[in-house]
């Protein structure tokens, strides 16, 4: 393979400098001056009622108040697979903090008197709590038949199933929903993947060793530093621009375009700089509260910025999950069966969470080849927070449970944990849970380098002192883009007079560094050195479209667009060179801004000589050069409903190894993470230093996982929303991390071999620690997060048990 | 309404202010200086961290007219036509940030720190930081680009 020029360095971040010297606006920083307005949003208190009067006479009379909107304001379904939900509640409220009216005002303490002021009268219901007893009970259904309905589906804006004016699919009540989705009506399941996979009996009658033990994990929020933001402005013309901290400025645009039955050439979005994502912020969260109330109020600008319980309680979260795992394995330690029953707390409106599910069943696996396999997997609609993507997307809740039955069925066959993985591994071919033959599946090597680099096997070093038990466990990981089969990017590459470039997506720049790699694919192609090559932020009126910056599939997707728009560009700039030099294009390279003959690179034509057209004798060839670039991942195939089997269900797969070396006190229960050494494979390195970055993080969001973090909800009450209460990890918590980077298998069809790598980071942290936990203490436990107080009180029943 | 002065990186500014609105508020809302952020308006996060009169403080806790005659240093205050600060330069270096919300207070802590500790250990920086959270990055660049310019470019202790 030829050498890469940028791809593959740790060139500079292009958002580095901004970001250091506080020049990079978040759509808070933005200036709006005297036509600023302030929104506040009146809550629901209640887990479940139903809504019976709003009276907003009082609060209109305050001074500075300009106007107020409920759920009549705005009454169609919307939904990213599913659409369940309106921007206000009409008919009921489902969780604490559903938002029941807005209000704009020209002070932020008028528009909280004048919600203080606004009355409601519910009638409260009892709720849903529980995903497992809310699956199978039908007494108290979350979602009725609602009062209307909206054909509309954001994942596949140009595929037509059926003649429009009849449901896509069965639906939930009159809930219409993607065609991979399927809700039991009548109950509060909004999506049940099943899958079949083998024979379950012969399966389980070949195990010698079976293992069945119940997994959970409470809620946990993203928390993303950066609340979450939105400013609506209406023309007079009628036109909406608005400003979101968002990671989907096109999907946001589609849902508001079905809410409020506008244009999508009426509406623009502007995502600057974003504050944290990790999902949190992808579909639509807080952007359509502010719409009503800017359409009201034609020329000003109405601003809403949570406040930090509000990202709590009311934006994303990420589900509780149920896991009920039955996994046996013969003696010689081959995986023969698995059966797994998973109940995801879905929350009130399951609209994107429906998805999640789909991916926890046909993942549920995990990385190992399994031949036997019987997957039920539940979306159950509860009256608690949304939930909604978060950095892995299913996979660090499955693999919560998978991991640590791995490691209790190789303990009761004597068998080393990473031997038992590395057995058992999803190999090249081998079948997926879901039938299919598995590409690139390279678990195997990411478990061979974590284990050199630990020195697995060796003498783990001894504790610190008397009270502390060190322990070292081993987790793996796979994880696949979860998205519609025909998840869109594109990208616009304009040259400038100079020979610089300017490359245009709706990708969203949301940390993980985007920018920066998109330009280095654009740079690397186009020959030109990285700074020459800058790719701007999204703006939907000029950027083009992209589905949503999610699935860690930026990378890849945007950057097979923009690598398609490079090789346009450069064969305009090279047919342009071919006849100014009189040498076929074929015969021309381009590199360091230069276009020359391999064989003679001294006859040499600068871009920036020809990349506005270039003037011969006999008149004028070429013109400014604008290459296009679209990409859409070929192959995806769908999964029979009944069996989940299918040929390939999802792009590519990610795989990773983290072993964690902890170290507890059995005085207080209290885990200290030492040292975490990961390995992932990536197919190709776009920048070696952000690349690392994105392990870095994700390993330290899984401790705070693994260790503390617990969204707290009594009845449908969160408990903790706010920092002091809900910990996240800080530097302190920060362990050691080794970490191993590995390309040994190329992405066929990505841009230069290049996977995702941002979720996966996350996802084997939790079940290593608790492995980790395991093998220092001999307790074993089954839900999240490993508090202190957990750990004391099992190891104290421990004690108890053996005196 | 109190009118107080107090001098802004450098400059002096007057203002007429309300009795409940905070630093964090006159910065961003009547001083343009966005560089401070809110993350939670309560002391917990560090994102609007300044260094005001010198000590690192969480812009979001202070009423603004108690600040007659304070000095408050800003992100936008440090580097200068000439350059970068060198710990703005070793954020960039060590790749210290990614979404770059948490940045502006970090590097305010880091040079706060160093001001009073120019030789920390890496333990003291983390210990230091810790009232400044950042959810992206995992903190290890972040330590790295602090004792990058603490060690005058090497690590010790
Ligand atoms: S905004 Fe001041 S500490 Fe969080
Ligand atoms: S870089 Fe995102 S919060 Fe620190």
């Amino acid at each position: 393979m030829a050498e890469h020029r940028v791809l593959g360095k740790s060139v500079p971040r292009q958002d580095a400098v901004d970001k250091v010297t506080g020049a990079a606006r978040f759509v808070d920083d933005i200036q709006f001056g005297p036509s600023l307005l302030h929104a506040k949003i009146l809550r629901s208190p209640h887990p479940h009622a139903r809504i019976l009067a709003i009276d907003t006479a009082e609060a209109a009379k305050v001074p500075g108040v300009k106007a107020i909107v409920t759920g009549r304001d705005c009454r169609h379904y919307i939904g990213l697979y599913l659409a369940d939900r309106t921007v206000y509640a009409t008919d009921k409220v489902r969780f604490v903090g559903e938002p029941v009216a807005g209000v704009a005002a020209d002070s932020i303490e008028a528009a909280n008197e004048a919600v203080k002021l606004i009355k409601v009268e519910y009638e409260p219901l009892p709720g849903v709590f529980d995903p497992v007893s809310g699956a199978l009970g039908r007494d108290v259904l979350v979602h009725e038949t609602p009062a209307s309905s909206d054909l509309w589906w954001q994942g596949l804006p140009c595929i037509t199933t059926k003649a429009p004016g009849t449901l896509l699919h069965e639906h939930l009540g009159e809930y219409t929903c993607a065609p991979f989705i399927h809700p039991v009506p009548g109950t509060n399941i909004s999506n049940h993947f099943k899958l079949r996979k083998g024979d379950i009996d012969r399966g389980f009658a070949a195990a010698d060793v079976v293992v069945e033990n119940v997994y959970t994990l409470p809620h946990i929020q993203h928390s993303q530093i950066e609340p979450h933001a939105a400013v609506a402005q209406v023309d007079r013309a009628g036109k909406v621009t608005l400003w979101a901290s968002s990671q989907s400025p096109n999907a946001v645009r589609k849902l508001i375009a079905t809410a409020f039955e506008l244009p999508m050439s009426k509406i623009r979005v502007i995502t600057p700089y974003v504050g944290g994502g990790f999902g949190g912020k992808a579909g639509v969260t807080c952007e359509a509260l502010v719409v009503p109330l800017a359409m009201r109020l034609p020329g000003y600008h109405v601003k809403l910025t949570l406040t930090r319980e509000e990202v709590f309680q009311a934006t994303f979260v990420r589900q509780g999950l149920v896991a009920r795992l039955k996994t046996g394995a013969d003696k010689t330690g081959r995986l023969v069966a698995l059966e797994a029953e998973l109940f995801w707390d879905g929350g009130a409106y399951t609209e994107y969470g429906v998805n999640i599910t789909r991916s926890g069943g046909y993942c549920s696996s995990g990385p190992y080849e399994i031949p036997n396999i019987k997957t039920d997997s539940y979306c159950v609609y509860t009256n608690h927070p949304v939930g909604g993507p978060m950095r892995g997307f299913g996979m660090p809740e499955i693999h919560w449970g998978i991991e640590q039955q791995m490691d209790i069925l190789a303990e009761k066959l004597g068998i080393d944990p990473l031997a038992f993985r590395r057995m058992n591994a999803l190999r090249e071919g081998s079948l997926g849970a879901f039938g299919g033959p598995m590409e690139g599946a390279t678990l195997v090597d990411t478990i061979d380098a974590v284990a050199a680099k630990c020195g697995w096997g060796g003498p783990v070093p001894s504790a610190s002192t008397a009270h502390k038990l060190r322990g070292r466990g081993i987790a793996c990981m796979y994880k696949a883009p979860s998205m519609p089969p025909n998840a869109q990017s594109s990208a616009i590459i304009k040259l400038n007079e100079d020979g610089t470039a300017h490359v245009l997506t709706t990708a969203m720049e949301i940390g993980q560094g985007s920018l920066t790699a998109l330009a280095q694919i654009a740079a690397e192609e186009l020959g030109l050195a990285a700074d020459k090559v800058v790719v701007t932020l999204p703006d939907t009126d000029y950027t083009p479209y992209e589905w949503q910056t999610v699935a860690s599939r930026i990378s890849y997707s945007a950057g097979n667009a923009v690598l398609a728009a490079a090789r346009d560009a450069k064969a305009q700039l090279l047919a342009v060179a071919a006849q100014v030099l009189a040498i076929p294009a074929t015969d021309l390279v381009i590199a360091d801004g230069q276009i020359f003959p391999l064989a003679n690179p001294a006859r040499k034509l600068a871009v920036s000589d020809i990349a506005m057209g270039y003037l011969l004798p006999e008149g004028a060839i070429g013109g400014p050069v604008i290459g296009r670039g679209a990409f859409i991942p070929a192959g995806i195939t769908g999964l029979d409903k009944e069996t989940g089997q299918g040929d390939k269900p999802a792009a590519f797969w990610t795989y990773g190894t983290q072993v964690a070396d902890i170290e507890v006190d059995a005085r207080t229960g209290e885990i200290t993470v030492l040292k975490v050494t990961a390995a992932y494979e990536v197919g190709k390195i776009i920048n070696p230093a952000m690349c690392k970055g994105q392990v870095q993080g994700g390993i330290v969001q899984g401790l705070g996982s693994a260790l503390y973090e617990h969204l707290v909800l009594v009845d449908g009450k969160p408990l903790n929303s706010d920092f002091v209460d809900y910990k996240i990890p800080t530097a302190t918590d920060t362990p050691e991390m080794d970490i191993i980077l590995l390309e040994t298998s190329p992405q066929a069809d990505g841009p230069f071999g290049v996977k995702g790598i941002a979720e996966p980071t996350m996802v084997p942290t939790a079940p290593a620690i608790a492995n980790a936990v395991y093998h220092a203490t001999g307790v074993r436990i089954l839900d999240l997060p490993l508090s202190a107080e957990k750990v004391l009180a099992a190891l104290k029943k421990k004690q108890t048990r053996e005196n | 309404m109190k009118t107080v002065t107090l001098t802004v990186n450098g400059q002096s500014e007057k203002l007429t202010l309300a009795p409940h609105r905070t630093l964090l508020d006159i910065l961003r809302e009547d001083l343009g200086l966005t560089g401070a952020k809110r993350g939670c308006e309560a002391g917990e996060c560090g994102a609007c961290t300044v260094i005001l009169n010198g000590k690192p403080v969480n812009s979001c806790l202070v009423l603004a007219v108690e600040l007659d005659g304070a000095e408050v240093l800003t992100v936008e205050g440090l580097g200068g036509p000439e350059g970068l600060d060198p710990l703005q330069q070793a954020f960039v270096d060590n790749f210290a940030l990614q979404c770059g919300y948490c940045t502006p207070g970090m590097i305010l802590m880091g040079k706060a720190l160093l001001a009073q500790n120019p030789r920390p250990s890496e333990a003291e920086v983390k210990e230091f930081i810790s009232g400044n959270l950042c959810r992206c990055t995992g903190y290890e660049n972040i330590v790295k680009a602090i004792m990058a310019v603490a060690a005058g470019g090497e690590r010790h202790g």
